[in-house]
């Protein structure tokens, strides 16, 4: 990562491209992004020339579905991650996928300052856990990931605090049913 | 509506990695479209994935690849977040859109007992077939050879271990031997997935089972 990246506020270059379809925010979204999400894809087994337009397809569907996007529920990287996940299971194993059903309202048009960041800082709190494991655990968790694990070896005890991040989404969950009602 | 019976960690997290058959798929995303609590659980999943491919070594894109993409986003219309509020059907959207609608769309096949049962058409590795059981019936006692998640959408159904209502997820491997009843009142409708054939104890389902392809 690029000393200059360290700090760069992904959401609020989302919330560009939402609302004035910024293309600058998109290209510096993309210029992150997209080798990132090739590099996964091609861990998952896809060679150079699908991956790279895979990743493509990525980044367009990140500019399409920008409204969709809740700061306060995920970071960007992991937004990206399910964007690429799906486009992987849909070009490598060429299957159906069902996803769940929206939440039937969009993401608030102002969600709180305070849990937008620690939604965006959710990743950066994973990501020094991550690199805290044991060197066994932390690659059963990126084959899980790359798909070198069939379901049934999948273990969910990661050894992460997954606990917090639960308890704050399920709070944000609940407040925007609670607006709803 | 509570759901009392949830998901597994483990299930969860194979949804998160994208490793699911696509019959378990639809379980998980039918049950997380009615279950905050599976849906912020499946969401805390994901964040590791997203912490795992940020951290990820890159590789390059091509050179053009970005005026590429810069191209092509110009003619592309945005989704408005703002869409008009759907209120869940007996089927939530994922199960909707592979019925291609509710109960009434769905070619029902007697099984006996005025139990009906509809195979949905997934891919390799798991099956999924909707059970429509009227109150007061039993569903065949079966065995399982593998896993299998019964997910009720309409009415409860009770067995040797619990009572299981609307999202509700019961989760029986090859140890379990049960006996679903579904409950007096409404008709009970499941959604069923396994990663292993059924197999039947009753007589009669188990003549029947090569001609129901179960």
């Amino acid at each position: 990562m690029q000393a200059d990246e360290v700090d760069t506020d992904w959401a609020a270059l989302v919330s560009r491209v939402r609302d004035h379809q910024d293309k600058a925010a998109f290209a510096a979204l993309f210029r992150h992004f997209a080798p990132r999400v090739k590099a996964f894809l091609m861990k998952s087994g896809a060679d150079a020339a699908l991956a790279e337009e895979c990743a493509q397809d990525v980044m367009a569907t990140l500019w399409q579905k920008a409204a969709l996007f809740d700061p306060s529920r995920a970071s960007v990287a992991t937004w990206v991650f399910t964007i690429a996940r799906n486009r992987r299971i849909d070009a490598l194993r060429k299957a159906r996928r069902a996803e769940p059903e929206e939440l039937p309202w969009g993401p608030e048009p102002e969600p709180d300052q305070a849990e937008v960041l620690e939604a965006q800082q959710d990743t950066e709190r994973l990501g020094a856990a991550l690199s805290q494991l044991p060197e066994k655990q932390r690659a059963l968790i990126e084959r899980a990931f790359y798909g070198d694990l069939s379901h049934s070896e999948i273990a969910a005890e990661t050894g992460l605090p997954l606990g917090t991040i639960k308890s704050r989404i399920r709070l944000a969950l609940e407040r925007l049913r609670q607006q709803m009602s | 509506m509570t759901i009392r019976h949830h998901l597994t960690d483990q299930l969860l997290m194979a949804y998160a990695a994208g490793e699911l058959p696509e019959a378990f798929n639809l379980v998980v995303a039918t049950h997380v479209s009615l279950c905050d609590e599976c849906r912020a659980k499946l969401a805390a999943f994901e964040a590791v994935g997203g912490a795992m491919m940020e951290m990820t070594d890159t590789v390059a894109m091509s050179d053009d690849s970005l005026a590429a993409c810069l191209d092509r986003i110009d003619g592309l219309s945005q989704a408005n977040a703002r869409r008009p509020l759907r209120r869940a059907g007996v089927f939530p959207a994922p199960l909707a859109d592979y019925v291609g609608g509710g109960p009434e769309k769905v070619k029902w096949r007697a099984v006996g007992m005025g139990v009906k049962q509809a195979m949905l058409s997934t891919g390799r590795g798991a099956s999924a077939r909707l059970l429509y059981i009227p109150g007061g019936q039993a569903v065949p006692d079966h065995g399982h050879r593998g896993m299998e998640l019964t997910m009720v959408l309409q009415g409860a159904f009770r067995d040797e271990t619990d009572r299981f209502g609307r999202g509700d997820v019961e989760i029986a491997d090859a140890s379990m031997q049960h006996t679903p009843i579904a409950e007096n009142g409404e008709v009970c409708i499941c959604l069923a997935v396994t990663d292993a054939p059924l197999r039947f104890n009753a007589i009669i389902p188990r003549l029947a089972q090569p001609f129901l392809g179960i």
